[in-house]
């Protein structure tokens, strides 16, 4: 167990490294240089090679990203080109936004698949399995972000239920801050859960067509505890990979819908930043997501070992 | 009263070419005590008779006809009713050791599982039963091997598993299919040993399925043997072996590796395929590959034949097969 | 004989739900775009502003606009947009993904672990992001995005490509023709590709739908086609400020994109069943 432990934890912070690499080289070939865009372009030649002196920008490159990864490792973010002030105050506000909405359209999308797939599955080439599974191939079809405009359009405009988009603050209270997250959330968890319904439902009968599930019948247990007892954990092992590998798109789908929704969130944060040539935002916050990414993953390979007992003996 | 009873029983499978019939008019008796070997060619719907006894046949099964345990039919139960008798009055066990345990639980909890669930026996007696469960199947060092996961033993080792997981309750029957047909040679002896001796010790009723003569021979005092979903003769294994009678017993025979002619003695095997099971000829499902088959063969289903108590052969040519008995009817 | 082939191959098409309606759709929206190569109902590029947001007519099926422009005809206009994107991207991705995949089945050892790591790697980085951020380094446009997304469509192919061609590696037949002495060039040509062929056209399909929904987004936030070059998502982005007074603008556009993505994932899935029984059962 420690063996395979440690071998995923290697493979987490390599990727983490080699992550920082590549978003720091994209950001060095970003054509546009942060310091004409702060001053604009009539600015004076030597107003810019004093702000380029100012921010660092005239050390090399590798000096730079040595400086940013060791600035990292004691948790300093470093300071915006932009604005001036710690990037960690940009972005904390931002986090405190992402963060709970991928949480919450990962809970919703993962229920709302296992509730889905499950009764399809059990229900198996009857009317309730075609209909869901009907309905599910829409849910893969649809662009999120027109979801999410529908969303608003029919609970906010209409019914006016629910605010169509901005955030409050955390100071406004949960409930407020639930609602105002409720609809992108919503907007992200459809299309992921649809895809993980139909993943849960083959995999679940997969699984059913397995000599162990004969067996377990063969014992007396009836189908709905064979459905629990056996059939589930070892359907949930495909069902897992995929939930692991959606969260990457689920952060990404947290960009556009953060657009639609008018959130000030990591995405919106790092598309401003793109534009303003903010360099030291950009890479941080892609580095973050990233990291967020791998991590997830890496939550996800431990699961695995704890589902499936193969996999100990295999990379110890 | 006799234990099981099959009565013309018929299983058909809907498939995408039409209804298959399985198993036809198949007729069986079981009395306690007593062990039925199920002899044939693979395809001869074996397991389809097996899952039928066990109320588990696959989704596009239909059944006809009725299975009596202890006079009640099995065929009108539901299948809450089913779940009291499997594992519990009836128990089965699988042809592939290697996939027929769950990997993701221990063998202990899986021996466990139908204590737990017929017996209603508390955590600590079902798991001091399965490490005497465990023990009395030959797995050595049980009071470790029980947190085992499968993939952690071998397949002999899995297969003494799956006997002591069928064996948990005590069952009335218990049905082997296969049971070491993917088992090395050497541990094939050793498994049919230990049901043999399992069984005679509770007094189980035994029904043996498997595809090689010589392990029914071995094994069992009853055969019928099958071929294209129905039974084509049946009696005691003493009646059969003395008296080789349908040719597609001959046939299984001549097909049977012997010892003693070591490599020089040539197996043959029974020319063709098995008929299919969607469009079966009208006739005799054997005539396409019966030495003795004429057109009477082709056109009507052969008659039931009477050949000494209890031994049963349908064949038109009974005589000519008889007869064949003394010289080769397949080189 | 290969007239019954082709017969039953037909015949397993039309026998195919998800293979006719995804095909019909499909083969709809590529009508729209080539008739409107030559024709369109209204106008798209012409800004007619005594026309803005009129409501459907016999002249406007749908309406028009906050320009008066016909939004049937930006619609129509807009399937050659997503179709081309489709195209290229996918095919950026086949290309380099597919040679690669059989490179790294082909040759085994460092080369194979390159490959595979650098595509691992390039999953921890979401699609969207690693295009936005493409985009950023290259400038918005049209052309810029279908090759950021052509170029997140390589590590895809290159693991399907791979994992499926080192299965026909391990067959016998693959074997025997190593035993004989032909190089690894003519095997992968002769007996790899053409054995994988059939996962690849399903997943093609599939990649397809997800690049226009890719393109989509990025013309949403304003990185992806320029105007005034019509694209369902750039139409989608200039319905959204509009979303409380002119709600239909909305719609129309996003319905487009969940249409074409609908067909050819039906499409794609209809490929499976026809072309690999086999994998269809195993769903
Ligand atoms: N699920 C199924 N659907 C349709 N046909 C099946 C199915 N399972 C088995 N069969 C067919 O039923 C026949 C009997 O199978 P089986 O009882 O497994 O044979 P045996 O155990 O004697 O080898 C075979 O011809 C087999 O192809
Ligand atoms: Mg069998």
């Amino acid at each position: 167990m420690s063996v395979f432990f440690a071998k995923r934890f290697l493979t987490l912070l390599a990727t983490l490294v080699g992550a920082s690499v590549v978003i720091f080289t994209v950001m060095e070939i970003l054509p546009g240089d942060p310091a004409l865009v702060i001053l604009g372009v009539d600015a004076s030649e030597d107003a810019i090679q004093a702000l380029t002196k100012e921010l660092g920008l005239d050390k090399s490159a590798v000096e730079r990203y040595f400086g940013w990864i060791f600035g990292l490792l004691q948790g300093e973010l470093g300071n915006s080109y932009a604005y001036k002030v710690p990037v960690w105050e940009l972005v904390e506000g931002a986090l405190k936004i992402t963060v709970p909405l991928a949480i919450m359209s990962m809970i919703l999308s993962v229920t709302l698949a296992l509730v889905i797939g499950l009764y399809a599955a059990a229900n198996h080439n009857k009317t309730s399995d075609i209909t869901l599974m009907g309905f599910s191939q829409l849910g893969i079809s649809v662009p999120n972000f027109w979801l999410a405009v529908l969303l608003i359009i029919f609970f906010a405009v209409n019914l006016r239920w629910l605010p169509p988009g901005g955030f409050p603050g955390w100071e406004a209270g949960f409930w407020a801050c639930f609602k105002a997250l409720l609809l992108p959330a919503i907007a992200l968890a459809t299309v992921q859960g649809a895809i993980l319904a139909r993943i849960t439902r083959s995999s679940v009968l997969e699984v059913y067509r397995e000599d162990y599930v004969r067996t377990a019948r063969a014992k007396g247990l009836s189908r709905r505890a064979t459905l629990w007892l056996h059939v589930l954990r070892n359907a949930m092992i495909p069902v897992l990979t995929v939930m692991g590998l959606q969260f990457a798109n689920l952060l990404a789908g947290t960009v556009v819908i953060e657009n639609v929704f008018h959130l000030p969130g990591l995405g919106s944060t790092v598309l401003k930043a793109i534009n303003n040539r903010d360099t030291i935002v950009v890479e941080n916050v892609v580095l973050m997501l990233a990291g967020m990414v791998v991590v997830t993953n890496f939550v996800v390979d431990l699961l695995y070992a704890v589902i499936d007992p193969r996999l100990k003996a295999h990379d110890l | 009263m006799t234990l099981l009873t099959v009565n013309n029983l018929n299983v058909n499978l809907q498939t995408a070419s039409g209804p298959a019939r399985a198993v036809r008019d198949l007729n069986l008796t079981l009395e306690k005590g007593q062990t039925l070997g199920i002899v044939g060619e693979s395809g001869c719907g074996k397991s389809m008779t097996a899952l039928a006894l066990m109320g588990l046949l696959p989704e596009n099964a239909t059944t006809e006809g009725s299975i009596l345990l202890n006079g009640e039919n099995l065929l009108e139960k539901s299948e809450r009713e089913l779940c009291t008798i499997r594992g519990n009055r009836m128990a089965m066990i699988f042809q592939e050791p290697m996939t027929s345990l769950n990997p993701v639980h221990t063998v202990g909890r899986q021996v466990m599982e139908p204590l737990r669930l017929h017996k209603r026996l508390s955590k600590a007696e079902a798991f001091e039963q399965a490490i005497r469960l465990l023990d009395r199947v030959g797995i050595p060092n049980p009071e470790e091997r029980i947190y085992n996961y499968p993939h952690q033993l071998s397949g002999g080792q899995r297969q003494r598993v799956m006997i002591a997981l069928a064996l948990s309750c005590s069952p009335d029957i218990l049905i082997a299919d296969e049971p070491t047909t993917a088992l090395d040679v050497t541990i094939q002896d050793q498994i049919l040993e230990l049901i043999q001796t399992l069984v005679a010790e509770e007094g189980m009723s035994l029904v043996l399925i498997s595809h090689d003569l010589g392990v029914i021979a071995e094994n069992t005092e009853k055969v019928v043997v099958m071929y294209g979903g129905t039974v084509v003769e049946s009696g005691s294994t003493e009646q059969i072996f003395s008296q080789l009678t349908h040719p597609y017993t001959q046939g299984l025979f001549a097909a049977m590796p012997k010892l003693g002619l070591g490599r020089k003695g040539r197996l043959t095997t029974i020319p063709g395929t098995v008929p299919d099971l969607v469009n079966l000829p009208k006739g005799c499902t054997f005539t396409d590959r019966c030495p003795l088959a004429t057109d009477i063969c082709r056109n009507t289903p052969p008659p039931r034949s009477e050949l000494g108590p209890h031994h049963q052969v349908l064949c038109h040519h009974l005589e000519q097969a008889i007869e064949a008995r003394s010289r080769e009817l397949y080189t | 004989m290969s007239n019954t082939a082709s017969n039953s191959f037909i015949s397993r098409c039309a026998k195919s739900r998800s293979f006719v309606i995804g095909g019909t759709i499909t083969g709809f929206l590529l009508v729209c775009a080539i008739v409107s190569l030559f024709w369109t109902p209204g106008t798209v590029y012409d800004i007619v502003i005594k026309d803005r947001f009129l409501t459907p007519s016999a002249d406007h099926l749908l309406g028009t606009d906050q320009f008066g422009r016909d939004v049937l005809s930006m619609l129509m206009t807009g399937t050659q947009n997503s179709i081309t994107v489709g195209i290229v991207a996918v095919s950026i991705g086949l290309f380099a993904g597919v040679g690669l995949g059989l490179l790294a089945a082909a040759r085994k050892g460092w080369t194979e672990e390159l490959i595979m790591r650098l595509s691992d790697f390039s999953f921890a980085f979401p699609a969207i992001l690693s295009a936005i951020m493409i985009t950023a380094i290259l400038g918005p446009g049209g052309v810029n995005s279908i090759i950021a997304i052509g170029i997140y469509n390589i590590p895809v192919f290159a693991r399907l490509t791979r994992g499926s061609a080192n299965a026909i590696w391990a067959r016998e037949y693959v074997m025997a023709a190593r035993a004989s002495g032909k190089n690894k060039l003519s095997i992968t040509l002769e007996h790899v590709l053409p054995n994988i062929l059939s996962i690849i056209i399903v997943q093609a399909t599939i990649q397809f739908a997800l690049a226009i929904l890719a393109e989509a987004a990025l013309s949403y936030l304003g990185l992806g086609t320029q105007p005034p070059h019509p694209s369902w998502g750039r139409m989608l982005n200039e319905a959204q400020t509009l979303m409380f007074l002119h709600p239909m603008q909305a719609v129309y556009p996003g319905a487009a994109i969940a249409l074409a993505v609908f067909g050819l994932n039906l499409l794609g899935d209809g490929l499976r069943d026809i072309l690999d029984p086999r994998l269809s059962r195993k769903r």
